[in-house]
């Protein structure tokens, strides 16, 4: 369990990660928290030539309020996400959801930017990046570009990123009012990739009813799986117990096609999604009517 | 007065060292010129070997050396068989044992079958990179009856059949019980493989200094004394030039008494060859293949019973996993055999079992070392009779009970130390009583459970006896010698891995020598201190070390009261041994320190009388007759979620009995540990092999251990019904948290799950087995 030998480069500015990055090609990897990277490389799944690792870059590490929406830096810390009074206001979703992720020592080194680009299918952030319709801002020495999180997830660890790209800053957008989120996860033990996971948006109108609602799961396919069918049914509707019980069967029957490991087959994977489905979605909409209410 | 320390729960002398990183393991060891080893393991579980090309490993920069099973000549031979078969009637044995490097075939993932040596593990393993196998993919024997099956694959092809060993133990006469019964049950009982994951590996350190013509080797090892006359006798060099040190080890388990790791076999060797010293450290992934594993068998278990839950008889025929070697022979299927008895009187038992070859990493023993399927099928087979009876779990254990007046009790069979299965002493019922007042039975079953279901909760509470044989021989040996400081040193040859015998055995030999256990040094695993030994296992290093240890101090105390009463002009029993000093009695000014005595002991001038010896030493050897017969019982109040499966143990009650106990704190800390240990094996760890052989979750990532988040605050209490084999009255206790967890994990989800009629005939389960298992039983009810 050690690493093929690779060249070491820790660049000061985006810019010249970029430069290095286009110089590598696929033979390069970028180094953020190095949690899922370095596993990797010590059982030689990954033999990177060239390891440019982004801890130098400073002006990757931010948290900050812009017109409503919330910006992070990629290098930012998933420690620090999660103890920052302005992502828990503008994004509480992904605040309920940082907890979750591995154990504080992990979270400690692991990056936001790094969970999101890794594109691990049991991976949380992915899943909530796009429940919130986070957008992606993706750099290259020659483009720069926007993607929102529903495009930029395209398959099993795989990305819409380029090799010569790389993941800049995320921005989330302020959380609605009037509208309510849940997150949850079944993990073996707390701190272990989850064997089903949800998370839940939900937005009443003036009567109560549900005006717009997304359900998204992880960890049941090959990345961040939007249960659409289900979301279709609950819109318009009251959202009592019997809607959401309907919708969340729909999600673990039709939006979602599980497939088994070692932890879990599909057929308690299905279960999972129904059980956490009708969790979130319940509370996402008692959070909504409660901030109806106000 | 002198305050006896035996029994007192002092705290642990290695601590200190232990918690500011002062102590020395086996990766601490920095030699100068020290060269590093990485193996090449075989990704395939079952294949032939055409060709080996070595590529360009031998001429990479910093490569020292490469060798492959050819290079080895007349060295490389199969390992010894550890454990002959014992004298049962009607055995069928045919012994396979591991080999240090493959030769024409590979037997199971990850069996070695080069050795690269290079200046950094960095460097050796990118050799391995080098190396290309032109491997001849063969079909694995993994599922133990299809192995049986003709036309299987065959994992020694010499043999002809899978079959390591077959044998049969009786007693009474089943036919007998099972005509007589009201009641019979039959049920398969399936409990599958775990590892024991040490936190520390394993690891080698091999230095040969040519000047002293000396091999030194440090060495994870629960048995450095077998491992230096094994290594010696294999290199043709004297035991005197071989000196074996088994360090400070992060927990042992039973894996690290496996003989030879091939890994100990080919370091030896090279550090000769090579002139250099030697350093392999194994990582994780290796040690779920290279390090023995445990607890494969499936039973078929048949019990007759009176209407009034009277045990008649019990039949069972089971498997046996041994993996693709079996260097311990019969050791784990006679362990299961024998401790399938449990506390109860069963007039009538037959036991046939079949030791299976698969193409699976090596099977030894590891805590509870088949003791755990013994009493899982036990007390399965009473929780389902109970339930058809219409008892309660509870009565059917009470009314089987062997009772106080009963012992010694012969259950006939032979044990694993080879005598008659005969236990020493033991008193159950008190132990059930108290466990049940500890975990609160009545008030869960009349008050709590029903409120608590009616709220929509699923909770279970299970209570489940065993026993465990424990202490066995052949032998150990120790010295004890009070040092011109008054300090006392004592020296034995077992190895330690966490066990507290620092403290344990400075607390047995305190007393006899009248210092404080703070004031005992004890050194273990260090064959040039101790010569002769046999190695921890079997839950014997308190009973047989222990007793050791208190037979040698006592022949100190001996010779230091004679001393003493010629020097004071006393009597010797008007002497007492108080705070390191002999002080006749009550009068504390007529008195000598035993420093001053031994000094005085090895004199400069002058001589030692002939028929005496020098110092205040004494070394002795004890060797028990037969095992002594731990017991317990463990309760359980376990809370599932109905929804998503998941578990939370709401209390765990441990009530043991070990006879008399030296150290209630190290006690407590063996039982939690072994319970962790239990928790892991029943709902966490499973070792997840394919079709090929091939282990799907070689890391712990996906292979699950307890954390402190899973395992909840035991509450422990002890029962004490001295071993009457032993002075010190002490039986073994380091496997006992470990046995029964599976029992009771079973029999508390049954429980919560009753009203679906929920029977849970295997071990390990998980979330996932748990949601299949009940929807099962759902539809089973529905249909
Ligand atoms: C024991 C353990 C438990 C864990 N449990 C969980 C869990 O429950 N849930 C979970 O989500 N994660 C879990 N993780 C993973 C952890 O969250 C990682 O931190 C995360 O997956 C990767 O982030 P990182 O910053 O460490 O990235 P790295 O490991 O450094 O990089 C991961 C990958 O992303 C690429 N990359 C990194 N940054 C960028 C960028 N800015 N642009 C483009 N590509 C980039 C790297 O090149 C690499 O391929 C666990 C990890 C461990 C060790």
């Amino acid at each position: 369990m050690k690493p093929a030998a690779f060249s070491y480069h820790a660049p000061r500015t985006v810019d010249e990660a970029l430069a290095l990055l286009r110089n590598y090609g696929d033979e390069g990897k970028l180094l953020a928290g190095g949690q899922s990277l370095v596993p990797t490389m010590n059982f030689r799944l990954a033999q990177p030539t060239a390891l440019i690792d982004l801890n130098g870059i400073d002006e990757l590490f931010f948290i900050r309020e812009d017109n409503d929406e919330l910006r992070c830096g990629a290098m930012t810390r998933q420690r620090e996400v999660e103890r920052n009074g302005v992502v828990k206001r503008i994004a509480p979703l992904l605040h309920e959801t940082m907890p979750h992720i591995a154990h504080a020592q992990i979270r400690n080194r692991g990056t936001i930017g790094g969970s999101l680009a890794h594109a691990d299918p049991a991976a949380e952030l992915p899943a909530v990046a796009v429940a919130l319709d986070a957008q992606m801002y993706v750099r290259s020495v020659t483009d720069a570009r926007w993607v929102a999180a529903r495009d930029f997830y395209v398959g099993l660890f795989a990305t819409a990123m380029l090799p010569e790209e790389m993941l800049v800053e995320v921005a989330f957008p302020q959380s609605r009012s009037g509208s309510g989120w849940a997150f949850e996860e079944v993990a073996r033990q707390h701190g272990n990739y989850a064997m089903c996971g949800a998370a839940a948006v939900v937005g009443l109108d003036g009567k109560g009813a549900v005006e717009n609602a997304r359900l998204v799961y992880f960890s049941v396919g090959e990345g961040p799986v939007v249960a659409d069918q289900a979301a279709a049914l609950l819109v318009g509707e009251q959202p009592n117990a019997e809607a959401i019980r309907a919708a969340a069967d729909t999600a673990a029957s039709q939006d979602i096609d599980p497939v088994g490991d070692i932890h879990a087959g599909p057929a308690y994977r299905r279960h999972l999604a129904g059980v956490l489905g009708e969790r979130v979605l319940t509370r996402a909409c008692e959070r909504a009517a409660g901030a109806e209410g106000q | 007065m002198s305050t006896r320390q035996f029994g007192q729960p002092i705290k642990r002398n290695e601590d200190p060292r232990l918690l500011a990183g002062r102590a020395l393991f086996t990766d601490d060891v920095h030699l100068a010129g020290m060269l590093h080893v990485a193996f090449l393991r075989s990704d395939l579980a079952h294949a032939r070997i055409r060709s080996i090309d070595l590529g360009g490993a031998k001429e990479r920069p910093g490569v020292a050396a490469v060798y492959t099973a050819d290079d080895l000549g007349e060295y490389w031979q199969p390992g010894p068989l550890l454990v002959p078969p014992p004298p049962v009637e009607q055995l069928e044995f045919h012994p396979r044992t591991q080999v240090p490097l493959a030769k024409d075939k590979v037997r199971h993932a990850g069996e070695a079958v080069a050795v690269v040596v290079a200046e950094s593990r960095y460097l050796a393993e990118d050799a391995l990179d080098d190396i290309f196998v032109d491997y001849e993919p063969l079909d694995a024997v993994v599922d133990l009856e299809d192995a049986l099956k003709s036309g299987s694959p065959l994992v020694h092809d010499d043999l002809g059949h899978n079959i390591n060993a077959r044998g049969t133990q009786t007693k009474g006469d089943w036919a007998q019980a099972e005509d007589a019964a009201d009641l019979v049950i039959r049920r398969r009982f399936h409990y599958d493989r775990g590892t024991a994951a040490a936190m520390e590996n394993r690891g080698i350190v091999a230095s040969w200094d040519d000047k002293s013509q000396q091999l030194t080797i440090w060495d994870t090892t629960q048995a450095p004394i077998a491992i230096r006359n094994g290594l010696a006798g294999m290199l043709g060099l004297s035991e005197h030039q071989v000196r074996v040190i088994a360090p400070f080890i992060g927990g042992g388990f039973g894996p690290k008494i496996m003989m030879f790791y091939p890994e100990e076999v080919l370091l030896a060797w090279a550090t000769l060859q090579l002139g250099r010293p030697l350093k392999w450290i194994e990582d994780r992934e290796e040690n779920f293949y290279a390090t023995t594993q445990e607890r494969g068998q499936v039973h078929d278990a048949t019990m007759a019973l009176k209407n009034d839950g009277t045990v008649l008889g019990i039949k069972d025929v089971f498997l046996h996993d041994a993996g693709a070697y079996a260097p311990y022979g019969l050791t784990l299927p006679i362990s299961s055999q024998c401790t399938l008895l449990g506390p109860y009187v069963v007039p009538d038992y037959h036991s046939e079992f079949t030791s299976v070859f698969t193409n699976k990493p090596i099977v030894t023993p590891y805590r509870g070392a088949g003791r755990q399927h013994g009493v899982f099928v036990m007390e399965r087979l009473l929780d389902i009779a109970a339930e058809e009876l219409g008892i309660d779990p509870i009565s059917i254990r009470r009314k089987n009970y062997i009772q106080p007046d009963q012992f010694p009790y012969s259950n006939e069979i032979i044990f694993q130390d080879f005598t008659q299965l005969t236990y020493d002493s033991g008193n159950y019922e008190p132990a059930l009583d108290r466990a049940l007042e500890l975990i609160g039975y009545q008030e869960f079953i009349r008050e709590d459970q029903p409120r608590r279901e009616a709220g929509g909760k699923r909770v279970g509470i299970s209570v489940v006896s065993y026993i465990e044989g424990t202490g066995i021989g052949p032998y150990e040996g120790a010295r004890v010698t009070v040092e011109a400081s008054g300090k006392v040193s004592v020296a034995t040859g077992v190895g330690t891995q966490g066990q507290g015998h620092y403290t344990s055995f400075a607390q047995v030999v305190a007393d006899q020598v009248g210092v404080a256990a703070s004031d005992v040094h004890v050194v273990t695993g260090d064959t040039d201190l101790f010569y002769w030994g046999a190695g921890t296992f079997a839950s014997r290093g308190a009973v047989v070390a222990g007793n050791a240890m208190h037979a040698a101090a006592t022949k100190v105390r001996d010779k230091i009261l004679k001393m003493a009463g010629e020097k004071l002009e006393a009597a010797e029993e008007d002497l007492e041994l108080i705070e390191g000093r002999v002080q006749v009695k009550g009068v504390p000014q007529t008195s000598i320190s035993i420093g001053e005595l031994a000094v005085e002991a090895n004199p400069m001038r002058g001589a030692v009388r002939p028929g005496t010896e020098p110092g205040l030493e004494a070394t002795e050897y004890y060797g028990p007759e037969r095992g002594a017969t731990a017991s317990g019982v463990h309760a359980m109040i376990l809370r599932v979620d109905p929804e998503t499966y998941l578990l939370e143990i709401e209390k765990y009650v441990v009530v043991h009995d070990c006879g008399t106990v030296i150290n209630p704190l190290i006690l407590d800390g063996q039982i939690q540990g072994g319970v962790a240990q239990g928790i892991g094996n029943a709902f966490y760890e499973q070792l997840h092999f394919d079709e090929n052989g091939a282990l799907l979750n070689a890391s712990l990532m996906d292979y699950l251990l307890p954390t402190a988040a899973d395992v909840p605050n035991i509450v422990s209490d002890h029962m004490e019904t001295p071993s009457p084999l032993n002075p010190l009255g002490v039986k073994g206790a380091g496997e006992a948290g470990a046995i029964p967890v599976g029992a009771l994990f079973a029999q508390a989800l049954d429980n919560a799950f009753r009203d679906i009629g929920l029977e849970v005939r295997e071990i390990p389960l998980s979330p996932n087995r748990l949601f299949e298992l009940v929807t099962e039983a759902s539809a089973r009810g529905n249909a």
